[in-house]
């Protein structure tokens, strides 16, 4: 069986799966049961600076979008850091530490933009035993107004003064936690690296109004009858989530910097191609949020058995696989043809393939009178829409033509060499190919 | 001592009134609105799809589902009835298992189709519980047309017709309208007299005045409104039914299933209602499974539905048989009745096995009786009562494609006419169609 077990930097779990600074992390009973449930490590919910606490709305925090049978695919919140004292969680932590010193206990930061501020709380933090720190510089909302969270984020030079007085500071490795809120996410992680940070997470959340209520005129969730922008995450921010990680993974400047993965992580496979995009953990929140812990189980498995059948022995070994493969669309090759090829056997005749194709693409699907549908080869550009509507998987599959065949579409051969838009003849600004 | 299942003969009261409640309650309880939420996203929007192909109203069914989808099951409704003004009935008595959603993708994929005719039933309930009428009359044409029968075919004509801005007389033989949704549908499809109910408010359009308890033949003929009105409908159903052709159907205790079954739908108290120990139900259709099944639920001990033919030849589908089979009713193919026994009322019956070979049906020889104090006949009605000089073909009256009849100005829809199966279903379509075309010709 495939070993599980993770190291990242310096900080060990029995997996790479780890809560997310949220509410399932907030207090010692969530934390408790989260690891009796078998999650690996925990970042604790952000905690702000000795004195009173921040305070929450009295109303709905979270807002939602759904898929079909009302999936959760979407969700949102306008949640502030810990509402609880300080020292409360500060007591809280060091009992669940010592209690569970296998697991990862990370606490999650968030104290104005002063070095007196993070001078103070890092000792009282480093105190508890935890394992490292992660600095919240991505929370989008309440607390960006007040000069900290994703107002720090979206500032690489206020990143990295922070994060370099907190290396300064304390033992403890540190995490800067980033913000999708931003125009190019490589920036701010730079920043951290300068700052000398042991590895970023990322995205936080995202600015968003999930809906409005039509009768009253509010955006959801509503107070009293007026909304805030909430940050926005689960299944639905994935592939922003993954497309950030992969540019400060394929970034020079920051290639090889650790990466915690964050960002609708909700099964196994969410959590493999995270990793393979060059995340050497996962964190997770909106899917127990929605499931509740017990997921963690079909994570493990589900990791687990994929990695022995493709004969990969350590976590490690999975990470930044898949960064080879994220080019920019100038290099991808223009002389790789396919063609959607429709499986008769797994056709259930819905249709949805010839719709999507006839009102919105290419006309490549025809349908006869005994709804039989099929490819017009010499029509397809291999655009993945029809995989995309179909509701059976598998259904339709892109298969590539071998080389020296004859595309019907274009009545050309194709092609056996690699070539792309830097060399092509249509481009303005081509290069000779050597 | 009060009755039971075990009481020999024909008496009612075999079960006890919260026994007959709960066994005569919804067959399909209504969705509430998580169920149909749940039912409806299930529902993938197929491209001209299958199940709309196979409503003979032609209800954009993927059309009315979003609309159920996206919160807004009025809107579902308005798509349903402008096709079919009876979708509230037609969501309760379709045989859906062999239209809409056998051809569901989901059915060919899973085996488990949309529930398209339970959703129909959401969406058509839920405007008709705020008591309004969706459709508005046209201004007046000033043109007349009778409407001769009240039923699913009648009804549909009429209100096609009103909306249009004809004046429409609907005429009934009965004295209370909706013909078989009314008299001859098991009760248990159609609970709350929503057959009642649905008519009143079909009228709500305006225009159509009504004259029940006027029969063609003895108060109407057919000269007299051709005269009086501008064009005439006819939609008089199958009043005659087939005779068994056995010795013995004399014998008290043999009697047709319609009219038990319309005796039923019209009771006010089904423990007052008789009903054999030994029931023997002979036929093969949809009335055969509705007199069977009900004999059941009213507490009779033992209940045979006995057809000549194989089971993939009864006229009810493979979902009514097995309704019937899960009520206890034994399917017994292949057996045809030789006589009727008994000192006076029926005892039993007398069947012959039957072989068939290249469609034709042969008695093997070999007869065995089964108990039967009561005996239905279920093997078909007949047309009775059609007017002379319209052009008959196969017992009905013969139609064009539009309900159209060897006589200018007379049209025939429903299951007195040519053409289509004997459904409800099938008959709003007739008498919607037929009202287009009498609208065409009028105003042409």
């Amino acid at each position: 069986m495939a070993d599980l077990t993770s190291t990242f930097i310096g900080i060990k779990s029995p997996n790479p799966f780890w809560l997310a600074s949220a509410p399932p992390t907030d207090k010692e009973y969530n934390v408790r049961r989260a690891f009796e449930a078998g999650w690996g490590g925990v970042v604790w919910k952000t905690l702000g600076a000795e004195g009173p606490p921040v305070v929450n709305v009295n109303g709905p925090r979270y807002g939602a979008i759904y898929g079909a049978d009302r999936r959760l695919l979407g969700l949102n919140n306008i949640e502030l850091i810990t509402d609880r004292p300080l020292q409360t969680n500060l007591r809280e932590i060091k009992a669940v530490k010592r209690d569970y010193p296998d697991r990862a206990m990370v606490v999650s930061l968030m104290v104005p933009c002063e070095e007196d501020a993070w001078k103070a709380i890092l000792p009282v933090v480093e105190e508890t035993g935890a394992d490292g720190i992660e600095l919240n510089f991505g929370c989008p909302h309440g607390m960006s107004e007040r000069g900290m969270g994703a107002a720090v984020g979206q500032v690489p030079e206020y990143i990295e003064m922070v994060t370099r007085w907190c290396k300064q500071t304390t033992r403890m490795p540190v995490i800067v936690k980033l913000t999708p809120n931003i125009t190019d996410v490589r920036k701010p992680a730079e920043a951290a690296k300068r700052g000398g940070a042991d590895a970023v997470s990322l995205i936080n959340t995202i600015n968003s109004i999930t809906s409005v209520n039509l009768d009253t005129m509010s955006p959801e969730p509503s107070i009293d009858g007026k909304g805030s922008h909430g940050g926005y995450c689960g299944p639905a921010v994935k592939p922003i989530a993954m497309s950030m990680v992969s540019e400060i993974a394929r970034n020079p400047e920051t290639h090889g910097l650790p990466i915690s993965g964050i960002g609708g992580v909700t099964t196994w496979r969410d959590a493999a191609e995270f990793i393979s995009l060059g995340c050497g953990n996962v964190q997770v929140c909106t899917a127990v949020m929605t499931y509740g812990f017990k997921i963690v189980s079909e994570m493990v498995s589900g990791l687990s058995d994929w990695m022995d059948e493709k004969g990969y022995s350590s976590v490690d070994e999975v990470v930044g696989r898949a960064i080879p493969n994220v080019t920019d669309w100038q290099y991808l090759n223009l002389n790789y043809v396919a063609k959607a090829k429709i499986s008769q056997a797994d056709c259930i005749k819905c249709g949805r393939c010839y719709a999507a194709c006839e009102d919105t693409s290419h006309q490549a699907i025809s349908m006869s009178e005994d709804r039989t549908f099929e490819v017009i080869d010499a029509e397809c550009v291999a655009c993945n829409l029809c995989v995309n509507v179909c509701p059976v998987e598998g259904c339709i599959t892109m298969e590539p033509m071998a080389t020296g065949e004859t595309d019907p579409r274009t009545g050309k051969p194709v092609e056996p060499d690699y070539a792309n838009w830097t060399t092509h003849p249509n481009n303005p600004g081509a290069v000779a190919a050597e | 001592m009060p009755n039971t299942q075990m009481t020999p003969g024909i008496v009612a009261g075999r079960l006890d009134s919260d026994q007959l409640s709960e066994n005569f309650a919804d067959l399909h309880p209504p969705y509430a609105g998580h169920e149909a939420a749940v039912a409806a996203d299930r529902c993938y929007f197929c491209h001209d799809a299958p199940c709309m192909t196979a409503c003979p109203t032609d209800i954009d069914i993927p059309l009315f589902i979003r609309q159920i989808q996206t919160g807004t099951p009025d809107a579902a409704a308005k798509t349903i009835l402008g096709q079919n003004i009876l979708g509230g009935m037609c969501a309760r008595v379709c045989p859906t298992e062999t239209l809409c959603e056998e051809v569901c993708v989901r059915e060919v994929a899973e085996g488990k189709p949309v529930e398209i005719g339970r959703l129909q039933r959401y969406a058509t309930d839920h405007l008709m519980a705020s008591g309004e009428h969706p459709f508005e009359r046209a201004a007046a044409t000033g043109k007349s047309v009778a409407v001769v029968g009240a039923g699913p075919a009648g009804l549909s004509c009429a209100h096609r017709l009103a909306m249009h801005g004809h004046d429409v007389t609907l005429y009934d033989a009965k004295p209370k309208p909706g013909g078989l949704n009314e008299f001859g549908i098991a009760a248990y499809k159609t609970t709350h007299d929503f057959a009642a109910r649905e008519v009143d408010w079909l009228l709500q359009i305006g225009g159509i005045s009504t004259e029940f308890g006027k029969a063609l033949g003895s108060d109407l003929d057919l000269a007299t409104l051709s005269k009086q009105f501008d064009a005439v409908f006819l939609s008089i159903g199958l009043g005659g039914v087939n005779s068994l052709r056995a010795a013995g159907e004399e014998r008290d205790g043999v009697a047709d299933a319609v009219s038990f079954i319309a005796n039923l739908r019209q009771a006010d108290d089904l423990s007052k209602l008789k009903v054999g120990r030994n029931v023997v139900v002979i036929g093969g259709g949809m009335t055969a499974v509705d007199a069977a099944v009900q004999s059941k639920l009213l507490g009779a001990e033992n209940v045979t539905i006995a057809y000549r033919r194989g089971r993939d030849q009864m006229g009810a589908s493979r979902f009514e048989q097995d309704l019937a089979a899960s009520h206890g009713v034994r399917i017994l193919p292949h057996a045809q009745p030789v006589a009727v026994h008994g000192n006076g009322a029926a005892a039993e019956v007398e069947f012959e096995y039957t072989t068939s070979a290249d469609g034709k049906l042969t008695g093997t020889g070999e007869t065995f009786r089964l108990a039967a104090d009561q005996v239905f006949k279920a093997i078909g009605q007949t047309l009775d009562g059609a007017p002379d000089g319209l052009e008959i073909e196969g017992g009905k009256i013969k139609v064009g494609a539009n309900g159209s009849t060897s006589i200018t100005g007379v049209w025939a829809g429903g299951d007195c006419a040519t053409g289509g199966d004997d459904l409800t279903v099938t008959a709003v379509a007739e008498g919607r169609d037929a009202a287009e075309d009498i609208h065409a010709k009028l105003m042409g």
